[in-house]
């Protein structure tokens, strides 16, 4: 068997983002909620000042907890997400004119993902017909049933998150952390992954990964996840 | 007056079937849970990507990586699975989910819904409910049958803005069940209510055939 060179795996969110950030650029952030959130990344893009960002998110955080950090230092220029509700810094800097905001429905949002890693550059879909949504957007009738044309969306950047990795970027999620991370993944021109356990080469079973290392670029280790709790919500007794 | 919020829920539970896969809204939609008879085969979907979801967890059996589409931690079943958005969203878009129960600000006669923004307030999002309502099999509003102000919520034409164009099935409020197939066809009223008090808290036409 020939020795092979695992060139992916960078030291530190820090390292992992070198070279990849540039101000204006478009970036794709796992997560729903603050479930399956890159952390690290998150944390580190906030350090690296890198701003007028497109960030494509199911939500926008809370405050002071995941893209709710790039609110704070006013990083973020424009928001494709389905459900902000939870940042009442998001709602100021709305309100405001600070901040761009385009709602897409959760699932043309996540096809929207899926179709732009596919190569697809549009699609059609009946969510949304007869609602504002469907507001200047192309119409067609299939079979007798009207839809519209939603576009596929690419990233400059992904950044996801996994519970598991190995050294070649495969990626095993956890429970409902999995959520919008592995579309995510596939359509970053570069997709950075911070998982919380890094595997050697063979440690992960091939008939489990979830996300090819294909689609991973760069992965790195996490450390000292928050993993906070929106909504704890216990059973009686 | 008419049925409170436990009544309305367990009436709304009457209409998963055995071998349904539901998806229930935020707020009084998951209540309905609480109902569901133990002897039918219920699967609950949760559209961040889970099938199979189970009771609240705990205290202290909660996991960060386990909540439900409304951030609430939960449990998983011996039958659960967990997949991406995509895959959740090509279920309900895909017609594979048997019914979807969500609340509502409007409801027109034509079974047009309203309920995710109400002009010159702050727009939180749609979040799942226009890919819901365009692709589960069948739809139910559960919800009060009038505003807050006493106006009422099941319409003519729907004020605000449309989730939905003509997707909503069945309506359950605290006052009645109502069909919408070619108009409004009224299926039960609560118990200590009439015609004309129906009538009288209803913008559309009741049809009571």
């Amino acid at each position: 068997m020939i020795d092979r060179v695992y060139k992916k795996v960078y030291k530190s969110p820090k390292q992992a983002l070198d070279g990849v950030l540039f101000d204006g650029m478009i970036i794709m952030s796992g997560g729903f909620g603050l479930c399956g959130l890159p952390e690290n990344l998150i944390l580190a893009l906030r350090d690296t000042g890198v701003k007028n960002l497109t960030v494509i998110s199911n939500n926008a955080g809370t405050e002071g907890q995941g893209l709710g950090l790039l609110l704070e230092t006013r990083q973020i220029k424009k928001a494709i997400s389905s459900y902000v509700g939870e940042n009442k810094l998001f709602e100021k800097q709305y309100l405001s004119g600070d901040i761009e905001l385009e709602f897409n429905p959760q699932g043309t949002l996540a096809e929207r993902v899926r179709a732009g890693g596919a190569g697809i550059p549009a699609f059609f879909t009946a969510t949304g017909v007869g609602t504002l949504v469907a507001e200047n957007k192309k119409h067609e009738s299939f079979n007798g049933k009207d839809y519209i044309m939603e576009t596929g969306l690419v990233a400059d950047l992904s950044i996801v998150k996994a519970w598991k990795g190995d050294k070649s970027g495969n990626l095993i999620y956890r429970k409902t952390a999995r959520n919008f991370n592995p579309v995510m993944a596939t359509a970053g021109k570069i997709t950075i992954a911070e998982v919380e356990e890094l595997c050697e080469i063979g440690e992960l079973e091939a008939d489990q990964i979830h996300t090819p290392g294909i689609y991973v670029d760069r992965i790195l280790k996490g450390t000292h996840y928050s993993k906070a709790i929106e909504n704890l919500t216990l059973s009686e007794g | 007056m008419g049925w409170n919020r436990q009544q309305m829920c367990k009436r709304a539970s009457k209409e998963l079937l055995d071998g349904f896969y539901v998806n229930l809204g935020i707020g009084m939609p998951t209540l309905v849970a609480n109902y569901i008879d133990n002897t039918k085969n219920i699967t609950l979907q949760s559209e961040n990507g889970m099938l199979g979801m189970g009771p609240f967890p705990k205290k202290g059996k909660e996991d960060p990586d386990l909540i439900n589409a409304g951030k609430q931690t939960i449990t998983s079943l011996a039958d659960s699975s967990f997949f991406s958005s995509a895959d959740s969203f090509s279920m309900i878009r895909g017609g594979h989910i048997d019914l979807s129960i969500l609340g509502a600000m409007q409801v027109s006669e034509s079974g047009d819904l309203a309920n995710w923004m109400i002009p010159g307030k702050m727009v939180k999002g749609m979040g799942g409910a226009m890919d819901l309502v365009a692709g589960v099999k069948k739809v139910l509003v559960l919800m009060d049958h009038n505003a807050k102000d006493g106006s009422p919520k099941i319409v003519r034409k729907c004020t605000l803005p449309l989730t939905g164009k003509g997707v909503v099935n069945l309506i359950i409020t605290n006052l009645g069940v109502f069909e919408i197939n070619d108009g409004i066809r009224v299926l039960e009223i609560a118990p200590d209510l009439n015609k004309e008090e129906l009538i009288n808290n209803t913008e559309a036409d009741l049809n009571f055939i």
